[in-house]
């Protein structure tokens, strides 16, 4: 019998991040949070980066963030994203920060920004974002 | 514990390989070319070479290297610590001698990144690593997303304008019209920067370094060591080192390298303070990189290079010569610039850099970066005996 091959075996995932990647198929977000201090983390890592604590289990994000870096990549970096896009780094309300796009401009360091998807044809949707509002 | 003050170690040679385009070696060739006259500096040859250092010189790079220059090492490292390998090199060599593992130290690099055209845009997709599934699909270009994210953090927290980037650019091109070997000499003007392309904003074309090919090799040793030296030795005084992240989401604060600690380690050990620095070779790789590891090292508060560097501070007959070759801004960046920072530190500290020589130059600090968005960090403090 063989099973369908996974996420880890397709490159996609990893064995650690194949959940992670499971849940954008299902458009949910989700990071790991400690059962010991509480903290939030992203990647995810068998223990917890504040407390050293092995309790950790998988909750999803809200979905809002802070926009705690971005840059207009105005040169071609993948076939996928025809420049000018908007790369940024998204302190999500829980803790992490995530790199993503920002979709749907303008946006600003500090500006509030809400959970979008971006389709893939056939991989996972990835977590983007857009302006709060908008 | 003894001190090194017990057992002084010096840099007895240094040299660059060709630089700029060259079609008519390979780099391997380069590295031999560089060593070799790096050696004759200091009256040795390749017989007397017992370690060995390098960085992407192939998959074992101490290795390949080793084998083609007949080197076969008692100590040996090819850590990939990206463009500041070279000076993280120089601590670990320092210390290996000192401690008598090895006599005579060779750190070699070159590479034909300009001929080759082989530098990558992106991380390879789909190869399960994180970068290839968390940065990669987001369109970041490898390493100018993670740099330009890093800048545009710092312009935003503390205030710092593209003028001020643009005058670490204009800084170097001035040292460069001064080197003859430097690869971009014409004149070059703080609207010129701020005319040029923007790549991905706040860093315009200018705000980044070249694409060179090039190299260099430099010899570590006791002094007895050297005794035939026909070139002046140059007493490694301190050097220190670190690391944070590599995923620039990983990151904690986006404004601070680790260069905060490389300097404090470094500065320490040499049992000197950011005041008596004569030359300084950063790693220019981007100029906002220049005016962080300012603030890192000690020269002024975080958050104040922008002021601290106006009024030309670091151009030729400032208070702070920097990046004296041109740097990685406007006179070589082989894709791993610390290696020549380690060489030009050398020079002038030698009193040998001709138009460019900075009087009574004492103290020179290399301080090498690597990695994306100021992965990696280390600092080498040099004296003239
Ligand atoms: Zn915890």
């Amino acid at each position: 019998m063989t099973d369908a091959p996974s996420l880890s075996d397709l490159g996609i995932a990893d064995p650690t991040t194949e959940l992670f990647w499971k849940a954008c198929l299902e458009r949910r977000l989700i990071i790991q949070k400690c059962r010991s201090c509480a903290s939030h983390q992203f990647y995810p890592r068998p223990f917890c980066l504040s407390c050293e604590s092995d309790a950790l289990e998988w909750v999803e994000a809200k979905g809002k963030g802070t926009v705690y870096s971005l840059t207009t990549v105005r040169i071609p970096v993948i076939e996928a994203l025809e420049p000018p896009y908007v790369l940024a780094l998204v302190e999500l309300d829980e803790g992490p920060r995530l790199l993503t796009n920002i979709d749907d401009g303008p946006a600003r360091i500090g500006d509030r920004v809400t959970l979008a998807w971006r389709e893939r044809g056939g991989l996972p949707p990835l977590p983007i974002f857009r302006p709060a509002g908008s | 514990m003894t001190g090194l003050a017990d057992t002084p170690i010096y840099i007895v040679g240094a040299a660059e390989t060709p630089l700029g385009k060259v079609p008519d070696q390979s780099e391997f060739s380069m590295v031999a070319l560089a060593a070799r006259e790096a050696l004759s500096e200091a009256g040795l040859g390749f017989r007397d070479v017992d370690a060995l250092f390098t960085n992407y010189m192939g998959e074992e790079g101490s290795v390949q290297l080793g084998e083609y220059l007949g080197i076969r090492p008692r100590y040996a490292e090819s850590s990939d610590m990206g463009g500041a390998s070279f000076e993280f090199f120089v601590h670990h060599a320092m210390l290996a001698v000192a401690a008598g593992r090895c006599d005579v130290a060779l750190v070699g690099y070159a590479s034909r990144q300009r001929s080759r055209r082989n530098r990558k845009r992106a991380a390879d997709a789909m190869d399960g690593s994180l970068a290839a599934q968390f940065e990669a699909p987001f369109g970041i270009h490898f390493p100018i997303g993670h740099y330009a994210l890093s800048a545009a953090r710092y312009m935003h927290q503390y205030g710092i304008t593209p003028e001020h980037l643009a005058e670490v650019a204009v800084a170097a091109r001035e040292w460069a019209r001064l080197n003859p070997k430097a690869w971009s000499r014409d004149p070059l003007s703080i609207d010129d920067v701020m005319a040029s392309p923007l790549i991905s904003d706040p860093l315009r074309k200018l705000d980044c370094c070249l694409v060179t090919d090039g190299g260099g090799a430099i010899v570590i040793a006791r002094k007895d060591r050297a005794r035939d030296a026909a070139k002046r030795p140059v007493r490694i005084l301190g050097a220190g080192e670190s690391h944070v992240q590599w995923h620039v989401a990983q990151c904690p604060d986006l404004t601070v390298t680790p260069g905060i600690v490389s300097g404090h380690e470094a500065f320490g050990m040499a049992g000197i303070s950011p005041g008596d620095v004569d030359v300084f070779e950063p790693y220019d790789n981007f100029t906002h990189g220049v005016l962080l590891y300012l603030e890192d090292l000690g020269f002024c508060k975080k958050g104040e290079a922008g002021d601290f560097i106006a009024g030309g501070r670091l151009r030729p007959g400032g208070g702070l010569p920097s990046m004296t070759s041109g740097g990685g801004l406007s006179y070589c960046h082989p894709g791993a610039l610390g290696i020549l920072l380690l060489v030009e530190a050398v020079r002038q500290l030698r009193g040998e850099a001709g138009e460019r020589q900075v009087p009574d130059a004492h103290i020179a600090v290399a301080h090498g970066t690597g990695g994306l968005a100021f992965s990696t960090a280390s600092t080498v403090v040099l004296a003239r005996d």
